[in-house]
């Protein structure tokens, strides 16, 4: 009896779980349904017409962006400074991270605390700063300039996360290593690197995800060679009167590069957060 | 126990040229900015903290930031415990884990302008399915005229960006509960209440914390999506402090007091971080089962 109650109860409590997740997942998919469907529909459609799915059916707006150069090179140059950004905070952050989770040197703590507060600096204090010194330095409009300046929030975040990764990892093994004759970078390439493999994961996705984000210093510090695609968005908007339908089409195609980072990295990222503390 | 080894700065030392190129350089020039006046010509006089009065007496300063920790505050009500539930309600195995995981973690890969520009056009009484549904349901909507269906708007907008990295850092906290907690829960016949709150949330503290800390610099930082949405208006009613300051900065070129709000706008947020952080941590230290594992 006892038994029969409780899976009963079990059994309702499982199917309220379902019916939040499926409410919460509707709540998600909604406005981007509506962005697809505006996708597909011609510019007087979506203005004269109200309807849940294209009545004309049209590719038009795709065709719009992806054979105007001015278009997709935005792509371009937001995927390149991403990859650079990426690159680099990981680069930087690996041996960082080694040594925030493995000695104990002057300062250290101060260090870190100070490195999790640029985390904190709101973007809009950096606009103006950033393309003075950017001018000076004769970067703007590169795309190693965005890369540079968005290490100032995705480094501290990848030594952060990699930090907890590493911590994970036993000392013994680096001990053993030395014992047998590495040395220190032969160990680091070697034994060390693919052990937090999934940490390296998590942090690329997580730099990966703020750079890509990022509009407000992306936006400032390039003026045409290197602007991102979703600077673009808003001036073409700005200029053209409107066209819905190429809007929400180039909204549609920024979704895409996260969709797919994120089907790849989807087994590592549950994993991935409960190991590195994150 | 870690070794002591001075020399791990060499390891450190990149980042920390890399972080002083695009962090204290352009901090030093938002220092200096904000103790000088200038007549043009790059010419410059010492004005010490009068910009930092200036800033701080100006009632536009004290609604902005009102603002701002009004809509940290709700933001952080809203999302933290609506983030909770979703992650205690998803599955544990199978195929599920994947799709909820790919489905939730989408809001968080849009850039954010782009984000504005969907709930813009989602939103809108004409051509956007939520404005002309609850029209015809005879709701008095219009993000635009309206200040309370403003703020709804960017709020709702929020929870469907950001709840989702909430969901995904407590359910991370919870696939790292091992089994045997919930069997010997069970043995001692713990109701689902006792073990929310005896196993999972202990267990969920850590990233709490994480996401909290996320939450509110996050919230408290926004610029891009309100500015797409509404542009800071009905009026100023949704100006928040970034808004604001890159209006001062960029529109009206008034280099001192922007560049003395920003800093005050900075310590602020390093201010809240910390006294969050601590009392979250002192809890922490507090109720010992959590404390001394990973």
């Amino acid at each position: 009896m006892m038994n029969l109650l409780s899976t009963r109860h079990a059994a309702r409590q499982r199917s309220y779980a379902w019916m939040v997740l499926v409410a919460y997942i509707v709540f998600l998919m909604l406005p981007l349904y509506w962005l697809l469907m505006m996708s597909f529909k011609t510019n007087q459609e979506i203005l004269s017409t109200f309807s849940l799915w294209p009545q004309e059916f049209t590719l038009q707006n795709y065709v719009t962006i992806l054979s105007d150069s001015s278009w997709y090179s935005g792509y371009i140059n937001s995927m390149m400074y991403v990859v650079m950004n990426t690159l680099i905070s990981l680069a930087v952050a690996l041996p960082a991270a080694y040594a925030f989770s493995r000695y104990r040197f002057l300062g250290d703590k101060h260090l870190f605390f100070w490195l999790l507060t640029n985390r904190m600096a709101p973007p809009a204090v950096f606009v103006l700063p950033f393309f003075q010194l950017y001018s000076a330095f004769g970067l703007i409009d590169t795309h190693i300039a965005v890369a540079l300046a968005h290490c100032l929030f995705n480094v501290p975040l990848a030594v952060w996360i990699l930090e907890g990764f590493m911590s994970s990892v036993p000392r013994e093994i680096d001990e053993t290593a030395y014992i047998d004759g590495y040395s220190f970078p032969r160990f680091f390439t070697k034994i060390f690197t693919p052990l937090i493999a999934p940490g390296i994961g998590v942090a690329a996705f997580f730099c990966f995800m703020f750079s890509w984000v990022e509009l407000l210093i992306a936006r400032t510090l390039t003026v045409t060679d290197a602007k991102p695609i979703s600077a673009i968005m808003t001036r073409t908007v700005s200029a053209s009167g409107l066209d819905w339908g190429v809007l929400a089409a180039a909204g549609m195609l920024t979704v895409i590069p996260g969709a797919l980072v994120i089907y790849f990295v989807r087994n590592h990222i549950a994993k991935g957060f409960a190991l590195g503390r994150v | 126990m870690k070794s002591w080894n001075n020399k791990a700065w060499f390891l450190v030392l990149p980042v920390l040229l890399l972080v002083a190129f695009s962090a204290i350089i352009p901090l030093m020039t938002v220092v200096n900015y904000s103790v000088q006046d200038s007549f043009g010509n790059n010419e410059f006089y010492w004005v010490g903290l009068e910009w930092f009065k200036e800033v701080l007496e100006s009632e536009r300063f004290h609604n902005a930031l009102m603002r701002n920790l009004l809509f940290s505050a709700i933001i952080l009500l809203i999302e933290i415990p609506l983030g909770i539930a979703i992650a205690l309600a998803m599955p544990r195995r199978g195929w599920g884990v994947s799709v909820c995981l790919v489905l939730m973690a989408l809001p968080l890969l849009i850039p954010w302008n782009v984000v504005g520009t969907i709930w813009q056009v989602f939103a809108r009484v004409d051509i956007g399915l939520l404005g002309y549904t609850l029209t015809q349901l005879g709701f008095d909507y219009n993000y635009t005229q309206d200040v309370v269906d403003a703020w709804i708007t960017l709020i709702v907008m929020d929870v469907w960006h950001w709840t989702s990295l909430v969901v995904l850092l407590c359910y991370s906290g919870l696939v790292s509960i091992p089994q045997a907690y919930y069997q010997a829960a069970r043995i001692d016949g713990a109701s689902r209440w006792a073990v929310f709150r005896y196993i999972q949330l202990p267990k969920m503290r850590r990233v709490l914390v994480i996401a909290v800390l996320l939450r509110f610099m996050d919230s408290f930082m926004i610029y891009t999506e309100p500015f797409v949405v509404t542009g800071g208006g009905p009026g100023n009613a949704t100006t928040f402090l970034s808004i604001d300051l890159v209006q001062m900065a960029i529109g009206q070129f008034d280099l001192g007091p922007a560049a003395a709000m920003s800093l005050i706008y900075f310590l602020i947020i390093l201010l809240v971080s910390w006294v969050f952080y601590t009392v979250m941590t002192q809890q922490d230290a507090d109720s010992a089962p959590g404390r001394g594992q990973p």
